[in-house]
């Protein structure tokens, strides 16, 4: 009796037990996509909740001025020297490898296509995620661990519309400006390389970059900036503000912030490429 | 124990009670799998110095989070002059804040901003008194706490007790009802601590507002307490006067009281 009373108290425990360990082993399996769809929709949720506030008053115009000096004036340098280098070396390149048909002279228009296109987007976007991204995590993640975000809320201040918005939207203003001063200075040294020291002719090597770069091209360079912007400061937020364990916390935000970015916006890259390829397109 | 019994069935919360300022009802709380308040009920008098002692760890810091609607519970309620703190809206509880003065254990003065920038802050932000009036105003709380003349230096140019009293005077240019001081003796040398303690002190007497203080520096707790409340094991295990706390017999609260080694004095200053 007693053994048989033994077994029957026992089973379902290790019902229980079964089944618990499958669940287990079922949410071991899926857990990195159960962590990749928390960490998106906690950006979505972060985004949304920042935007909501967009039409709120206080509006707080500093905050939105100083994000903009710090995110671009502040960035405006290294944007301006990756730029210039890149254009050069792209001509560089293009002018080499066009020279084996004699078709040079192309070389303006195909590097000038590539910048506004690409390179220039998509390089100040990791300027940024490098440099912004990770001072704005660094920054919001200390105020996170020193409770000074706690202090913005006992004061009755939304931290969120405080510190996360006027950065986002600063971004989204800037990271096209940036990018196409970067857009810029690299013709110019495209230019320089090319005209300068590899002689190509002044007016073949403009009139070709007039007949192949298109306003399509730049404003495609302009929408793609705006989103890169957008992405990188929100994930630099994102990962600040969420900062958790003190100064090692921070320091594992801030590199999740660049990392995060950075790949976010390679990736984000070609899917808004072709979207925007498909909506504008680009005239033969 | 003076305290009446919280959970007596009468009790209408709903309406300002003359006595007890803040009342807080089966507050339950858990990160993950830990349990940090289960049900718990607690009392803040009005216009004293109510301190909360308890273990580190015990839930202290998460009571009063929750008072200033900063942490949701999961269950349970906080009555702050018949309101139900967890009802209101966004925009009710912005309002509500600003009954609320906080003084965080590291002060949370931002680094960014001068010690006057710090003080203007929340007149900033909720009153629409131009430059002059808010720099008159932030002098004299500066200066009711021996701060004044150091309105142009930076956080980081402060020691640990001026950093407190700077957070001191932010959390009081508004006038707060009441005013909530996390752990505010944590790290201070004797000198300081002291100075913290009359700090505490004056501000009470001066502007008349109901005090939580939240502490296990047993010393300062008997000099600036009316009134004691202990947490322990997710509960208020004991609530009262100094004198009711010394001649408490539970186990835990005098062995809490007896570690500190400053129960003689305590009861001295009692």
């Amino acid at each position: 009796m007693c053994t048989s009373g033994a077994r029957v108290a026992e089973a379902p425990e290790d019902e229980t037990t079964f089944g618990h360990a499958v669940w287990i082993g079922v949410k071991d399996a899926f857990h990195p996509v159960v962590s990749f769809v928390d960490v998106l929709g906690g950006h979505v949720i972060l985004a949304g909740r920042a935007l909501s506030w967009l039409p709120r008053r206080p509006a707080r115009a500093a905050n939105y001025l100083e994000a903009s000096d710090y995110i671009g004036f502040g960035s405006l340098p290294i944007v301006l020297l990756v730029g210039a280098f890149t254009g050069m070396v792209m001509s560089l390149q293009s002018v080499y490898a066009f020279r084996t048909f004699n078709l040079e002279s192309y070389a303006g228009g195909v590097t000038a296509k590539a910048l506004s296109l690409e390179l220039s987007p998509v390089l100040t976007a990791l300027m940024l995620a490098g440099r912004a991204g990770a001072g704005i995590a660094t920054e919001l993640g200390t105020m996170r661990i020193t409770e000074q975000i706690d202090a913005l809320e006992s004061m009755a201040v939304n931290p969120i519309q405080y510190l996360v918005l006027p950065r986002i939207v600063a971004a989204m203003i800037v990271g096209p400006i940036l990018s196409l001063l970067a857009f810029i200075i690299g013709m110019g040294g495209a230019y320089f390389v090319a005209v300068v020291i590899q002689n190509i002719d002044h007016g073949q090597y403009v009139a070709n970059i007039k007949s192949i770069l298109t306003l399509s091209d730049v404003i495609q360079g302009v929408i793609k900036s705006a989103v890169f912007g957008f992405v990188v400061i929100l994930i630099g937020c994102y990962q600040g503000y969420h900062a958790t364990g003190g100064g090692r916390g921070v320091g594992l935000g801030t590199t999740r912030a660049v990392v995060f970015a950075s790949v976010s916006v390679l990736v984000l890259d070609y899917f808004l490429s072709d979207l925007l390829l498909s909506l504008m397109g680009t005239p033969k | 124990m003076s305290e009446p019994a919280p959970e007596s069935p009468g009790e209408d919360l709903k309406q300002p009670d003359p006595r007890w300022h803040i009342r807080v009802r089966g507050l339950t709380k858990h990160f993950g799998d830990n349990f940090v308040l289960d049900h718990l009920d607690y009392d803040a008098e009005r216009g004293k110095v109510n301190v909360i002692i308890g273990a580190s760890g015990a839930g202290k810091s998460v009571l009063i989070k929750h008072m200033m609607c900063l942490l949701r519970p999961d269950s349970g309620s906080i009555w702050v002059d018949g309101t139900d703190v967890f009802s209101l809206d966004s925009h009710e509880l912005a309002e509500f804040r600003r009954r609320f003065g906080l003084v965080f254990q590291f002060a949370a003065l931002f680094d960014s901003l001068t010690v006057e920038e710090n003080c203007a802050f929340p007149l900033r932000e909720h009153t629409k008194k131009n430059k002059e009036e808010i720099r008159a105003i932030v002098k004299d709380k500066l200066a009711a706490l021996g701060l004044d003349g150091t309105q142009r230096k930076y956080p980081g140019e402060l020691s640990g007790g001026m950093r407190k009293r700077v957070g001191l005077a932010r959390a009081l240019v508004l006038d707060p009802e009441i005013l909530i001081f996390d752990e505010p003796t944590t790290g201070l040398d004797p000198l300081a601590t002291r100075n913290v303690d009359e700090m505490i002190l004056e501000t009470a007497a001066r502007y008349k507002v109901t005090s939580v203080v939240i502490s296990h520096d047993m010393a300062s707790v008997f000099r600036i307490a009316d009134r004691i409340s202990m947490i322990h094991q997710r509960k208020i295990l004991a609530s009262g006067t100094v004198d009711e706390m010394l001649a408490n017999r539970d186990p835990y609260v005098y062995e809490f009281i007896r570690a500190s080694g400053v129960a003689a004095a305590g009861a001295g200053a009692a």
